[in-house]
Parts: structure tokens; sequence; C-alpha cells
């Protein structure tokens, strides 16, 4: 378990070390958070719908934590390009062990970002109505990070030069978001739209998110609790499948 | 301490390595002499578990490294032709990294951190980040830290490639060293010819995948009739060994990779 621990910590230093890596990851959440949160909150209001800031930000929240967690993937092709991979791989650990560090590694700090845009949203005047459910909200945000730090490492695994990483990850993040009702309520959307939404497990971790928040549940805790350990468990098995099979 | 039988690695159509065989005993230098491309490297990664063989047989101090993975690993240090440290850690935590990897208990894992850090003149630099180390303190890094966890075997690729003559007397000094008084093997590819003649016991000659022959340095010279291991390389192969230039394998690798995926 050593292994696990000394990967954990090789990735905390690297981004602690990385000042525009972390601000850069902030950018795109803070932008949706203060363009969209003031600028269609008083149109949300007109419509009946309350508070847009309440509704947004725990979509927000999840974003800086699925842009995070996604984009961890590349620092595994960075180490198989730059050689730091062998390293790993050479050693005589379990390969199991190197993915679920990695996995750690990439979801802690995917958790950080979201624990900063979380007092970003704060700031900005959101106001969490359930404080005894912060513990669900801290479960649905682990989740996030961990589902999407595997399902980076997993694309990595098979992607083995950025561009085609970043071009699959730019399909993938965009429509994974603004499916997900992050930005809008799923209960007034199409039957299309809503099945598409079913299918996007983010919607699962927004939903968890807000309802712990706020209170205010499309699905329901157990529900999307069991989705999104379902998913985990497959992400993990199939990343670490993948990664099992890297060659140098 | 090595034993290799009809070791091969094919992409495709290619044939990187072609049914190669040899033994390395224990405490012997061996060295892999070829032009690029000829599949040294690809060798090297068959024996240290970082690519699977086609087919054939390895044995690492009587283990199976297919079977015996993790077993196998703990024998065995390596030196990348390329730099494989983290630029954004210091020489300390590199290294320290790889004593934790090999589960290395910690006093153990400090002392033999010092000891070799000091040999290699780094002990004053250890905690800067390696991103700001030139290449020949790069490499002397990556040397100290693939002996270590002390491993039975040391591969080493191309470990002098890009030092400085001064450091590559040391290097070799201190492999010559710890080879004689810890009866380390040692098994190594380069391309500069006098450092295998002056260092290796035994070499293999190996092109286009295949070893052409080995031998003591004096054996392959008598056996060419060359006086100098180039002139008998010359006569084995019919060509000079040049600078390593990018992997010709590697290129062939990602090459191979586009075009499945294209056919897909």
């Amino acid at each position: 378990m050593n292994a696990v621990y000394v990967l954990l910590i090789r990735q905390l230093k690297r981004y602690s070390r990385s000042r525009a890596r972390m601000l850069s990851a902030l950018g795109q959440p803070l932008l949706f958070l203060l363009g969209l949160g003031f600028g269609f909150g008083p149109i949300f209001q007109r419509a009946g719908q309350g508070n847009y800031l309440q509704f947004l930000a725990p979509g927000v929240i999840s974003m800086s934590i699925l842009f995070t967690a996604v984009f961890t993937g590349i620092e595994l092709i960075w180490d198989r390009q730059f050689g730091f991979l062998k390293e790993t791989m050479v050693a005589p650990v379990p390969r199991i062990y190197i993915m679920a560090g990695r996995t750690l590694g990439g979801a802690t700090v995917a958790l950080f970002q979201g624990f900063v845009m979380t007092i970003f949203c704060l700031l900005a005047g959101f106001r969490i109505t359930h404080l005894g459910s912060l513990a669900g909200a801290l479960m649905f945000m682990v989740l996030i990070a961990v589902m999407f730090t595997a399902l980076g490492t997993t694309l990595a695994s098979v992607l083995s030069d950025f561009q085609a990483f970043q071009l699959v990850m730019n399909l993938l993040i965009m429509p994974l978001f603004f499916l997900s009702g992050a930005l809008f309520p799923l209960d007034l959307v199409s039957s299309t739209m809503a099945i598409v939404a079913k299918l996007n497990p983010l919607t699962y971790g927004v939903d968890g998110v807000r309802g712990s928040l706020i209170g205010v549940w499309h699905f329901s805790a157990v529900h999307d609790a069991g989705v999104l350990a379902a998913i985990v468990a497959v992400l993990l098995a199939l990343g670490t499948y993948l990664f099992s099979r890297i060659q140098l | 301490m090595i034993r290799v039988r009809n070791l091969v690695k094919n992409y495709g159509d290619f044939a990187a390595v072609k049914d190669i065989s040899f033994d390395v005993a224990e405490g012997e230098i061996f060295a892999f002499l070829g032009p690029n491309g000829a599949g040294k490297t690809t060798t090297i990664k068959m024996l240290t578990t970082l690519l699977k063989p086609t087919s054939g047989k390895v044995e690492l101090d009587g283990l199976n490294p297919a079977v015996q993975q993790n077993e196998a690993r703990k024998r065995f240090g390596i030196v990348f032709q390329d730099s494989s440290l983290d630029g954004e850690l210091t020489a300390y935590e590199n290294i320290n990294f790889h004593g934790i990897l090999y589960k290395m208990p910690r006093k153990l894992r400090e002392e033999r951190i010092e000891k070799l850090l000091k040999i290699f003149e780094l002990w004053d630099r250890r905690n800067e980040y390696v991103k700001h180390f030139s290449g020949g303190m790069t490499r002397r890094l990556e040397i100290a830290r693939g002996l270590l966890h002390t491993p039975k075997i040391v591969f080493l690729d191309e470990p002098t490639l890009g030092l400085d003559p001064q450091t590559r007397n040391q290097l070799w000094t201190h492999m010559k060293k710890l080879n004689e008084e810890e009866r380390v093997t040692v098994f190594l590819t380069t391309h500069y010819m006098e450092e295998a003649d002056r260092v290796a016991h035994r070499i293999a000659i190996i092109d286009h995948g295949k070893i052409v022959a080995q031998g003591t340095p004096a054996e392959l010279k008598e056996q060419t009739g060359a006086e100098t291991l180039e002139n008998a390389f010359l006569k084995l192969t019919g060509s000079t060994i040049r600078e390593e230039e990018a992997g010709d394998v590697e290129k062939l690798r990602s090459t191979t990779r586009l075009f499945r995926r294209g056919r897909k």
C-alpha cells in the first residue's frame, strides 16, 4: 500500500507546485458561475423558479471536479511520453496499486478544486440550506472525482498522444456538463432530453450535490449514490484492466 | 543470472527481435552492441517486463518474469535510455520515491540515498527540482536511483549517453567496483566501442534484430581478424555504429498503431 500512498503524495506535490494549473482549472467554472449565475438569475426568478445562483452553484462545483478529474488522464500521457511511467511500471508493485494511487491522487486534487469552487460560490452569494447534509455532498463530490479520474485514466491508457486525448475529452466533457442538469432543471425538459440526461453519469453527481446542499432532488440520494457507485466500480475495473495492458 | 532463449518480438510484419538466445553469468558485465534500430532497447524492455515478447523464454535469477513479475522486478535495477525522472520533484524526492516503491526500510533508504548521492556528487543539489538539472546531472541521478535498492542485476540502456568523459569514467569506475565487490551482474547497451571494450567481460553484437556474434572482446577481434572492436563490428555488421537517434523501433510502433487505427 506504500505505493498507493507515494503515488498519491506525488500527485499532490505536483499540483501544489503548479499555481498556473490551480488557477486555470478554476477559470471556466468561475465564468459559468458569475456569467450565468448573475446573467440568467433575473430571468430564472421571473419565470418563478427561484434563485438561479442557488440552483447553479452545485452544478458549477461538480463542473470544477469533472474538469480537474478528467484531465488527470493527461498526466498519465505526460508520464508515458516523458518516461516517468516506466519507473513505476518496472517497480515490484502490482499495477492495480499504481492505478489506485494515480486515481486517488487525481481524485484528491479534483476534490480540493471542488472545495475551492464551493468557497467561491459562497462568496458569490450561494447559501447551503441543509448544513447537516454536508457529509452527503462530500460523498457525492468524492464519487464524481473518483469516477471521472478513473475515466481519464481509462482513456489515457488507450490514447497515447496529447492531441487525441484532448480531442476526445473536449468531445466528451462539454456534452457531459451541459446535459447533466447542472445549468437547468431536468423537470421541465423534453422526454428525449430527459433520456439523454439519465444516461449521463454526471447527472446523478450534480443531483446528489444539489440535493445534499439545498435539498432539491430530481432523483433521490439512494438512487444517485447507487448509480454513481456502480459506474465507479465499472470504470475502476475497466481502467485497471486497460492500465495493466500498457506496454512501453 | 540472465538466460534468454529464442526471444522474438514482432510488430505486425516487422520483426524487431528475431530469435535471440544468450546467457549472462552472475557477476558478469555483458554488453549489447548494435546500430540504430537493431533491437537493443526492445530486448531490454522485454527483459525488464515492460514489453511482452511475441515468443521465447526469459529467466532472471531463476525467475520467469512473465509469471513471477514482481519477484523478478525486485532483482533488477534499470537506467533507461531516456530520462524517467519527474522534473517537478526534487532529486531527493525522486530517489526516495523509488526506495518507497521498492519497499526499502526508511533507515536503510536514507543511508543508501545519502551514500549514492554523494558518490554521484549530487548530495548538495538534492533539494533542487530535477527540471533545473543539466543532462549529465539527470543521468547521474538516474544511475544512483537504479542502484538504490541494491539490485542483483543492473540494466543500463545507453547509460553514458550525453555524459562528459569525466562523469563517464566516474560511472564505470563505480560500476566496476560494484560488480567486483558485490558481484552485481550488469547488462548494458552502448554505442561507445571503447567503453564496451574496456568494461564488458562479454559482448553480443546485434544487427537487424539478430545476434550476429558473441564472445569476449578479444574473441570477437580474433574471430574477425580485426585489431579493434570497431573494426570487428564493421566486419560483422557491414556498418559503423552511429549516434543513437530517436528509437527507430519506437517510431515504427507509433506508425503501426496509427495504421491499425486507420484500418478499424
